[in-house]
């Protein structure tokens, strides 16, 4: 059986670090790299850097990041963020990212998910889908970093997304990221009932009950969170102990 | 001691090598026959497709230099497959070092998700490979064909069926796992070959 994963993530502004952290032990809390390897230390199971950095120009910082990252930690690492080409995914994966998440520029232009698929296989890349339940009970695709809204349904993405050689689906629920009220435990499912790829559950996690939800109600693959790792809200070594104690099957 | 891995078109080259600067040994990629005979110990490893993979050793001669190698080797992920006799994925014919079978995972449980992405459990250790290793480590996975059990298996998983996790003949070596992406569970196992 595979073990559910826990997935720290970390917001990438010009190479830092950008929400605070609260580990007393780190002399430079922006500092990524010192971040990833405590992470990693703790027994994550996997990062996520997000690059919101706005210039192109800067984010050149992002490949010598993601370079010093591989240098360090001995864990699997996903990066993300503005990714439009596949010109973009070979500078990441050369500096040593393992996966790759792409989100806007993938819906706009599909192609853009076989391509990374065939250039570097379907287990490098994860399609970050940003979703809203709306009034007539249906989950939509939003873009943009949430920005904007879209007509299309969020499992129907996801399907043709998968078709197109996703190998794994970060889903973030709009309704529930940042109120730390729990993980949107019905699409979560369905879309792991219905994909045969992994599903990363994503937006909510506010307490450790809400990670067990997410693996056994929701039936997510792994369930990713920043803020309460960051302040130290939740430990990943306690979360795991507990999710362990629930009869999750966790790596510790 | 001199440490080569093989330069050819797979994807985690770049991956191994950093494991190896971690650890503190020097790695040279090289695909020149001399240098690869030479080396004291040599890391094949892969990602990608077992037919592509092949067809670019042997494109190389690599294939007919990797039979030949008399000092350790270890095969890491695809590398370990293509070590083996015959790879369905795209009916390949592998080099034929270990004479095992690798097949596609057929998920008859649908909650079983193909590929195997993460952490899984590795059982029946019996190799100095895995020295100091707990029965049901966690090792990191990534891939949709196994290697079948057999009397070469140094190592079992399990995902759906058993499959060998690790394979041993003579000098050769293989891990089907990312043991440079498995946190101190796989730096263990890089030591431990290092040290064979």
């Amino acid at each position: 059986m595979l073990a559910k994963r826990i997935i720290p993530c970390l917001d990438i502004k010009d190479g830092r670090t950008v929400k605070g952290t609260n580990f007393v032990n780190l002399r430079d809390a922006g500092d990524p790299v010192a971040l990833a390897a405590e992470y990693a230390r703790q027994g994550a199971d996997e990062l996520v850097f997000l690059d919101i950095t706005a210039t192109v120009e800067k984010r050149k910082t992002l490949a010598a990041l993601v370079h010093e990252v591989a240098h360090t930690i001995n864990i699997p690492f996903t990066v993300g963020g503005g990714i439009r080409s596949t010109e973009d995914v070979s500078a990441l994966l050369a500096a040593g990212a393992d996966k790759i998440s792409v989100n806007t520029a993938a819906f706009d232009n599909p192609g853009l998910v076989s391509d990374i698929a065939r250039m570097a296989g379907s287990q490098c890349v994860v399609l970050a889908i940003d979703t809203r339940l709306e009034d007539d009970g249906e989950w939509y695709v939003y873009l943009q970093g949430g920005r904007k809204k879209t007509d299309v349904r969020c499992f129907d993405w996801a399907r043709q997304a998968v078709d197109l050689g996703a190998g794994e689906i970060l889903l973030t629920s709009m309704n529930h990221d940042g109120t730390k009220t729990g993980f949107a435990l019905d699409i979560t499912r369905r879309l792991s009932d219905a994909l045969p790829v992994p599903v990363i559950a994503s937006g909510g996690g506010g307490t450790m009950d809400h990670f067990a939800d997410a693996f056994t109600k929701g039936a997510a693959d792994a369930a990713l969170a920043a803020s309460v790792f960051h302040f130290g809200e939740i430990s990943i070594p306690d979360l795991k102990a507990y999710l362990k104690e629930q009869g999750v099957e966790v790596r510790l | 001691m001199k440490l080569a891995i093989i330069k050819y078109n797979a994807g985690n080259i770049r991956s191994v090598l950093n494991a190896l600067e971690r650890l503190g040994a020097e790695a040279e990629v090289t695909d020149e026959p001399e240098a690869l005979r030479r080396a004291d110990k040599v890391i094949f490893p892969g990602v990608g497709e077992a037919s592509t993979a092949m067809a670019s050793l042997r494109q190389n001669g690599l294939d007919g230099v990797l039979r030949s190698l008399t000092q350790p080797v270890l095969g890491i992920c695809v590398g370990m497959q293509l070590l083996c006799a015959h790879s369905e994925e795209n009916d390949t014919e592998a080099l034929g070092i270990v004479p095992v079978r690798v097949r596609r995972f057929l998920p008859a449980d649908a909650l079983l998700k193909v590929p195997q992405v993460g952490w899984n459990r590795l059982f029946n250790l019996r190799s100095p490979l895995f020295a100091g290793i707990d029965e049901g480590s966690y090792v990191y996975n990534v891939h949709s064909y196994y290697a079948e059990d057999s009397p070469y298996t140094i190592a079992h998983c399990e995902y759906g069926l058993t499959y060998a996790a690790a394979v041993h003949k003579d000098n050769f070596y293989g891990v089907q796992f990312h043991t440079e992406k498995s946190a101190a569970t796989g730096d263990r196992i890089i030591q431990n070959f290092l040290q064979l």
